[in-house]
């Protein structure tokens, strides 16, 4: 989809990119680094927007310095900013950007309704987009990028601003742009643990240089991490500790999460198997707990870069760690009982 | 199940859902929507060229408020019909009266209401380029097929045309009734030709500094400011050193006073090239010389305005 040959982009002061060279396949791509990390910079030359100092760049087959009308026909783009007139109707405002991507005023009128219903707005894309909120400007944006049926999309940052729970709503819809409507997706962020669950690959890049470049699975799956949340009792005013205590008499080392947050309340520990679970759901019911979560825990790509002590990586590794919520696939075993 | 998937993809989920279980199965049934799922487009993409041209049908319609809030079209609507309404009476009072000759030249109306045209482009330039910029919408044109020279001249031809249809309809009405006032047929149509040109340089040069100025600001209140500013100050100075310089003597100098503001300067290259009658003091006409200094001045800065508009949104990009 996207290839990059030693990619350089360099302004008087900074250099944005430095010898980039990567390959995008299809699918849905992270691009993650810190704020300045020459995201935004990337995106530019990859619309032909921007003429790379050095080297060369290709989408989707296409030159980024001589075919960059043909491939902005077939890309679609979400910035990161707000864009969105409030004056003006989600439904007209897409079918205008429709047209401006070249599409027959039939089509971009039909389009454009497909479009809005997939990203979830309905009734409301006919109010002026002033009075909507920051996650129905999400939708809208997404939706004049993707109304043109692009084969890729570039979403810059499409999570800033939103709560958890919109953050969440945008990533799932950023999964189905690829695996229900068969579009590939480029997306951007400063928090790499957001891109773990959305992205088969994630490319890391700091200071304009590839960091790393590979498949999410390959990040997150080399571990099972427990994480164990338990009520405190009359008999055991810190349940946690007396857990803990439990725990490393059996031979099994808790963390409690330092620097996480719920810190102090949530026990980190290494799964061997299924056994370990019996003995968890054992030694809760002997202390006479209350067991409030115990889920899977996939390590955060943060963790894999901090555990290769890469310098670079702490800017974005300390981003993710404040970001709150608990890691992919919980799987909630149990809930109140013991 | 069926009131569950009202519930969820139907207007009529939230009665139903308050509805006797009866009730609940036929309108579900009815108000039942079927997700088809994602459907590629695979029909014709019309690229660059009709991207361009639906910008410029949008800005012209933009320009007197088609296809934008109610609010939006009281003002542009309104000066149209001040600027139409005069021309009109004068048809009915020439028609009526018999007269052999119209009261105003097709080349004169547009600069006796000049103030009308100055109001309507301080209200629109800024509508149609300051919005974009204000809002951040502007990099979503440059991730499409069309080009900054596009996005400008678009948005240029939009404006210029929005100004053309304002000046150049009075002048058609004033022919017709002329026509309809049975006036000489050769001599009227060769007026009024003339008088298109007239105002369509005047609008060709109007949109160009009206985009500009426009086009530094993303506020929309300081480009309407600054739009007025730019039309009446320097006609309001050039207008009186030319009285000054006419009253002391140097009547040479009033044609070339004239260059420095934008309506003296159709003013004066029309009566240089169009055989429109001078509104400077003493009725002082450009010489020869003086009116293609003229003619230079007003094409020069009409591709001045356009190549600053371009660099202007070379920078505007993502």
């Amino acid at each position: 989809m996207i290839l990059t040959e030693s990619l350089s982009k360099r302004f008087p002061r900074v250099t944005a990119l430095d010898r980039l060279s990567m390959e995008i396949g299809p699918g849905v791509t992270g691009l993650v680094g810190a704020n300045g990390a020459g995201k935004s910079t990337l995106i530019k030359i990859l619309l032909g927007l921007s003429p790379a100092t050095e080297g060369r760049a290709a989408v989707l087959g296409l030159d980024v310095a001589t075919e960059g009308g043909a491939i902005r026909e077939r890309v679609g783009y979400m910035p990161e900013h707000d864009c969105l007139p409030p004056d003006v109707s989600a439904t007209e405002f897409v079918v205008h950007m429709a047209r401006m991507s070249g599409l027959p005023p039939a089509a971009a009128r039909e389009r454009t309704a497909d479009t809005l219903r997939h990203v979830g707005l309905y009734e409301e894309r006919y109010r002026p987009m002033g009075g909507y909120s920051t996650g129905m400007k999400q939708r809208v944006k997404l939706a004049q990028a993707l109304v043109h049926d692009p084969e890729l999309v570039f979403l810059d940052e499409p999570t800033n601003g939103l709560d958890p729970v919109g953050r969440d709503d945008m990533l799932g819809l950023i999964r189905r742009v690829h695996t229900d409507f068969g579009i590939s997706v480029l997306v951007t962020s400063h928090l790499l643990g957001e891109l773990e669950r959305t992205c088969d690959h994630v490319v890391v890049i700091d200071g304009g240089a590839l960091l790393r470049s590979s498949s999410t699975t390959d990040f997150t799956q080399t571990t099972t991490t427990l994480a164990v949340e338990v009520t405190d009792t009359d008999a055991h005013p810190d349940g946690t500790g007396a857990l803990r205590e439990a725990l490393a008499a059996r031979g099994i080392t808790a963390e409690t999460g330092d620097g996480l947050p719920g810190a102090g309340h949530v026990l980190l520990f290494t799964a061997e198997g299924e056994e370990t679970y019996d003995l968890v759901r054992d030694l809760v019911t002997d202390l006479g707990l209350g067991l409030v979560r115990m889920e899977q825990r996939r390590h955060h790509i943060a963790e894999v870069f901090r555990a290769e002590g890469t310098a670079e990586t702490a800017a974005p590794a300390a981003a993710d760690a404040v970001r709150p919520g608990p890691g992919t696939g919980p799987k909630e075993v149990a809930g109140h009982g013991g | 199940m069926a009131a569950e998937q009202t519930g969820q993809s139907g207007p009529g989920g939230p009665g139903g859902a308050l509805r006797t279980a009866p009730a609940q199965g036929p309108r579900g049934e009815q108000s039942r929507i079927h997700n088809i799922g994602y459907r590629h487009y695979d029909g014709p993409r019309l690229g660059r060229a009709y991207a361009r041209r639906s910008l410029f049908v949008q800005s012209l319609r933009g320009a007197y408020g088609l296809g934008r809030s109610a609010r939006s079209k009281v003002l542009p609507m309104l000066l149209f019909g001040v600027m139409v309404l005069p021309a009109a009476i004068i048809v009915a009072v020439a028609v009526t009266t018999d007269m052999n000759k119209l009261p105003v030249d097709y080349r004169r109306y547009a600069i006796v209401l000049q103030a009308v045209i100055a109001l309507f482009l301080a209200s629109q330039a800024p509508q149609a380029v300051s919005l974009d910029l204000r809002f951040k919408t502007v990099p979503l044109y440059f991730s499409r097929p069309i080009e900054h020279r596009d996005y400008v001249g678009a948005k240029y031809a939009a404006l210029a045309s929005a100004l053309f249809l304002l000046t150049a309809l009075p002048v058609t009405v004033l022919y017709v009734g002329a026509l309809l006032g049975k006036l000489d047929f050769a001599d009227q149509t060769k007026g009024f030709l003339l008088g298109l040109v007239s105002v369509a340089l005047l609008s060709l040069l109007f949109a160009g500094i009206g985009l500009v100025v426009s086009a530094a600001t993303p506020r929309r209140g300081f480009g309407v400011a600054a739009v007025i500013a730019l039309l009446t100050i320097p006609f309001g100075a050039v207008s009186t050193v030319q009285a000054i310089a006419h009253e002391s003597g140097n009547a040479d100098a009033v044609p070339w006073l004239g260059l420095f503001s934008p309506i003296t300067l159709i003013d004066g290259l029309q009566s240089a090239f169009l055989g429109a009658p001078s509104a400077f003091p003493g009725a002082a006409e450009p010489s020869a010389a003086g009116g293609a200094v003229y003619l230079l001045v007003v094409l020069g800065v009409i591709a001045g305005c356009y190549g600053i508009l371009v660099r202007r949104y070379r920078k505007a990009g993502l």
